[in-house]
């Protein structure tokens, strides 16, 4: 853990919005691909899968931040993981109290959230490195970001595959489905889509300053 | 990753120590979520079960779960009896039984398709279909919730038991659409045949094991 350690700048607005934005986990970053292809048939669908993410990260960044000084570095990936298993199963059980529609909707995805990539890595980049509040502010920022791009595929897949956006019809009667958009090649497409469009969006932002694919 | 040379390795016990401590709190978070949600959990599975059934007995008003086994028909405690089979008899508003419903299951396009039918004693055939679960095509195999026509077949499809009381007396079957002429036939759905061929599977594997061991005992179940 010998690298430049930003702990000390304290909590900026930067500290939030580095998810949502500049280090964003699907237009970015393209981490976590696997819920992100597969769950976003719908908004509803999407929109809850990015909240459930966004929990088991921040509270498993929250604790593993807590615990930072305590864990030694051989055994802190299987420390991690335990963490964020405790979390996801938490959020399991949560899931399945609140509404079993939608627990049947997301399916094994739940359980999976356990392997996200974002979450490990947000927990072995920033919660190891800076104290909790600064990892809570930073993984709700990441979790916003994954939940805004989860909407964005979600709500697109819905409206082009189905003609309907949170199942109310947009169309009416006549309009055809595009109902490729649903299956998983709609997946890609829509994400291509959007891919290309956040670049498009940041490359004008930066004005011609770093840019680099994921 | 390269780390510097120096190596400086933790003691076992610290990590054993640690990992402990760190297993302990979630074992904790963990076992308190599982009691803090068993009963909603419960609960949502009574709902979700009602509401299916509802569906498929228009007019039903409370739901039992029983078991038929080779012996007869009991109440569903607990543990499935060897052999049982687990349907449940939906009563209406005054305590008449309205019908019987029980889950079938078949693989279908891409994965398990199950679905709820109600059984109506009366006419000895089966009054609706639901779906439980299924993760068919989107705008194809799907239909089978939707398709008004499709839906018909299970109006008045027959599933009476033979005379010895060992089979239906005419397996369920679906047949391509447009071709079916018996009502005990399921006229499939065109361009989802897998789908609705599942449906059909799925009810007749059900009912043969169902109502052979339940139709010589349905009047206990009469309030």
């Amino acid at each position: 853990m010998s690298l430049p350690n930003p702990a000390d700048e304290g909590i900026t607005f930067d500290t939030f919005m580095e998810g949502v934005w500049r280090q964003n986990p699907v237009f970015v970053m393209v981490l976590g691909m696997c819920p992100v292809m597969a769950v976003t048939v719908s908004a509803i669908n999407g929109i809850s899968m990015g909240i459930a993410t966004t929990f088991v990260l921040t509270c498993s960044c929250f604790l593993v931040s807590l615990l930072r000084k305590l864990v030694p570095k051989e055994v802190r990936i299987a420390t991690y993981i335990v963490i964020i298993a405790t979390f996801v199963t938490l959020v399991d059980y949560l899931i399945q109290a609140g509404s079993l529609a939608l627990y049947e909707a997301l399916g094994a995805f739940i359980q999976l959230i356990v392997v996200n990539c974002i979450i490990l890595g947000r927990a072995e980049a920033h919660a190891s490195r800076n104290p909790p509040l600064k990892a809570v502010v930073n993984a709700l920022g990441m979790g916003l970001g994954f939940t805004i791009g989860l909407f964005a595929l979600g709500g697109t897949r819905e409206i082009l595959g189905a003609g309907k956006l949170f199942g109310i019809s947009l169309f009416g009667e006549h309009f055809q489905p595009w109902v490729v958009m649903v299956l998983p090649p709609g997946g890609f497409f829509v994400l291509g889509g959007w891919l290309l469009l956040f670049a498009l969006f940041r490359g004008k932002a930066a004005e011609g300053g770093h840019t680099h694919g994921a | 990753m390269s780390e510097p040379v120096i190596h400086k390795t933790t003691p076992a016990n610290k990590m054993v120590l640690t990992m402990g401590l760190v297993a302990t709190i979630c074992g904790v978070l963990i076992v308190g979520a599982f009691e803090g949600t068993q009963a909603p959990i419960a609960e949502n599975k009574r709902i979700m079960v009602e509401r299916a059934v509802f569906k498929v007995l228009p007019g039903a008003a409370t739901v039992r779960e029983y078991a038929a086994t080779a012996t007869g028909i009991q109440p569903l405690t607990g543990a499935m009896p060897e052999g049982g089979v687990k349907f449940y008899a939906a009563y209406d508003q005054a305590g008449v039984l309205k019908g019987i419903a029980a889950e079938g299951a078949a693989k279908g396009y891409s994965d398990t398709v199950r679905v709820l039918y109600g059984y109506d004693v009366q006419c000895q055939c089966i009054i609706g279909m639901g779906v439980v679960s299924m993760r068919e095509t989107p705008g194809i195999g799907d239909k089978i919730i939707t398709d008004q026509a499709f839906l018909k077949n299970f109006e008045a499809l027959d599933v009476r038991v033979n005379t010895e009381m060992t089979a239906l007396a005419n397996a369920v079957k679906t047949v391509k659409h447009g071709t079916k002429t018996n009502p005990w036939q399921i006229d499939a759905i065109a361009g989802a045949t897998i789908t609705s061929k599942a449906v059909g599977r799925g009810i007749n594997e059900s009912a043969q094991k169902l109502l052979p061991k339940l139709v010589p005992h349905i009047a206990e179940l009469k309030p």
